[in-house]
């Protein structure tokens, strides 16, 4: 009789122990694959800062902090730093006014809203290095549709001419305007990611707290700051943070539009440490630059979490 | 007073929209004019460039599949993306089902783990991963990209299909489970046919994510017959100084309003699994 009793409670236990297993089981797979080519090669970054290994000398020589004195004194990569934080924070900033705008018309409804919403989100769901190809050509030296309506308007290419006497204005041929026409593309880039998450937020803010503000004689601005804004606040702060990884971290805008010239005026770390590790070769000096991410990135990383839980325990 | 008002926002709205509308699909327009454009009308700076001047043509569109190895990256393409979307099933549907259903508390905190290296960025880890490819004697092959891609698919995915298993009810494969089905067999029979929606957009992710990497295939392939679209298309065209603008447009447009029609049709979803929970 006692054998009988135990018998399920036993059974239970060992159920419990293989699914325990189970789970061990099912879930290695993709721990494993994190751990190989991300976890992995991580470490291995940190071992190439560490040494003086080039491709054609890949063997690893630790030399301590020597590598990184060299990236120090690189006048390139302190420009390329500088830059990177240009591009990433005029970008986002941008990002965040434009998708604040143009969430809020997109919460509206109107005639034919579902082929507007494919409209603009384009420029995030097109491959970025094909799209970028196209604001090459939009940027180019000769046939700029931009030159082209500044010169129609008389702004361009007169001798009296507000943008100057030249038939163009060179686009990517000119620091300051390289710089403001990477920037203008990633914003363009990210602009719909972000109006998406802004929308989440907004369409999760209750219709009666608005109402209310409205029966208390809120205005709209009113009602935007002092009510929106601050509900907004959480998936305001994850649509930056996101944004900002992707512009911070990224070279494909810069390689496509102008391969981080003229005399590297648009260089960013991405592209500083493609151009040294992978074209050049320099194994040890690209991991170094592209080390400098770390520390932006877990900062950033830890920021998600904070505003996420914060976010779920309200 | 009122009506002129509400006339005043709607016109607002309006303006506004068109606004981004431009802003947003321009370099789309400028491609679709470009690619249909007699080369004549295309490099005269003084004629209209946001119209046709003289008759259209499909010249470029002829030369960039006759003459250029576009359908190479075309092809080279898909078979990067099918073989990304396989290993990501494989792997993301059976972790995601331990994390939520078998893992407990821990469970969470590991998902949430697995999700963040989504973040880590390919321009971090080329460096060490090129090396990685070239010890495995991957280089210049299209299995350094399949190896490599599902470093960002399979968190990106085990995140989505987590909160897809999430929301499917317990009771239902508890019930399975007392019917005497065993674990695995509550999960392919009953977990899996209800969550098919969910298995297809990360079928998508994984396909469109892998069709828009580009980092990673700049730096591991530079022999042209093996690139795909997204190198392919800005590497190869261009030769030097001299740019084919008419079959460079043509191929942008054609490889990009695909990915972009489906991708928008998930966006959501995807977005969802961003937020992680800030918006509710």
């Amino acid at each position: 009789m006692e054998g009988v009793e135990q018998a399920p409670v036993f059974s239970l236990r060992y159920v419990w122990e293989q699914e325990r297993l189970l789970a061990t089981v099912m879930i290695a797979p993709a721990v494993l694959y994190v751990v190989a080519l991300i976890g992995f090669p991580f470490v291995l970054a940190i071992v190439y800062s560490l040494s003086d290994a080039t491709t054609g000398d890949p063997a690893l020589r630790l030399v301590g902090l020597r590598t990184f004195g060299l990236v120090l004194r690189d006048p390139v990569f302190l420009k390329a730093l500088q830059n990177t934080f240009v591009f990433t924070l005029a970008s986002q900033v941008l990002v965040l006014v434009l998708a604040k705008i143009l969430a809020l018309v997109l919460m509206e409804d109107f005639p034919g809203k579902r082929l507007v919403r494919f409209l603009i989100l384009l420029p995030w769901t097109a491959p970025i290095s094909l799209s970028a190809i196209g604001w090459l050509w939009i940027f180019d030296s000769v046939f700029s549709p931009i030159d082209w309506i500044a010169r129609s308007l008389g702004l361009l290419g007169g001798p009296e001419a507000l943008l100057g006497s030249e038939p163009n204005l060179y686009w990517l041929g000119r620091p300051f305007l390289a710089m403001a026409s990477v920037i203008l593309v990633q914003t363009w880039r990210i602009l719909p990611l972000a109006t998406v998450i802004l929308l989440a937020g907004l369409t999760a803010i209750p219709r009666d707290i608005l109402d209310a503000a409205q029966v208390d004689g809120a205005g709209f601005w009113r009602r935007l700051f002092q009510v929106i804004m601050p509900m907004l606040l959480p998936v305001m702060s994850i649509a930056f943070l996101f944004g900002f990884v992707f512009t911070f971290t990224d070279m494909t805008v810069v390689y496509v539009l102008t391969r981080g010239g003229p005399v590297n005026s648009t260089q960013v770390l991405a592209s500083w440490a493609f151009f040294k590790g992978i074209e050049a070769g320099d194994l040890a000096q690209g991991a170094a630059v592209a080390l400098f991410f770390f520390p932006a990135l877990a900062g950033v990383t830890t920021l998600i979490l904070l505003v996420a839980r914060r976010a779920e325990v309200s | 007073m009122k009506d002129l008002r509400a006339l005043r926002k709607k016109g607002a709205i309006y303006a506004a929209a068109l606004f981004f509308i431009c802003f947003g699909a321009f370099p789309f327009y400028w491609m679709l004019i470009t690619a249909f454009k007699r080369d004549h009308d295309l490099f005269n700076p003084e004629s209209n460039p946001f119209l046709f001047n003289e008759p259209s043509t499909l010249e470029h569109v002829r030369l960039l599949f006759g003459q250029t190895l576009f359908m190479k990256y075309v092809v080279n393409t898909f078979l990067v993306g099918g073989a990304v979307v396989l290993i990501t099933l494989v792997i993301a549907i059976p972790a995601a089902y331990s994390l939520t259903r078998l893992a407990g508390r821990w469970g969470e905190s590991l998902g949430v783990g697995i999700f963040l290296t989504y973040l880590v960025p390919p321009t971090l880890l080329f460096i060490p991963l090129s090396r990685v490819i070239s010890f495995l004697k991957l280089g210049e092959s299209l299995w350094s990209l399949i190896l490599v891609y599902p470093t960002f698919t399979i968190p990106f995915c085990t995140w989505l299909l987590m909160g897809f298993f999430k929301s499917i009810p317990r009771d239902i494969e508890e019930q399975a489970l007392i019917d005497g089905c065993t674990r695995i067999g509550a999960m392919v029979r009953v977990v899996l046919p209800l969550s098919t929606s969910g298995i297809l957009t990360i079928v998508i992710f994984a396909f469109t994510l892998s069709m828009q990497e580009f980092i990673y295939a700049l730096a591991f392939i530079s022999v042209s017959a093996h690139k795909t679209v997204s190198i392919g298309v800005p590497t190869e065209l261009v030769r030097g100084d001299v740019f084919r603008w008419g079959p460079l447009m043509a191929a942008a447009l054609i490889s990009s309003i695909p990915v972009a029609v489906v991708y928008s049709l998930f966006l959501d979803r995807f977005i969802a699994g961003f937020t992680m929970g800030a918006t509710k």
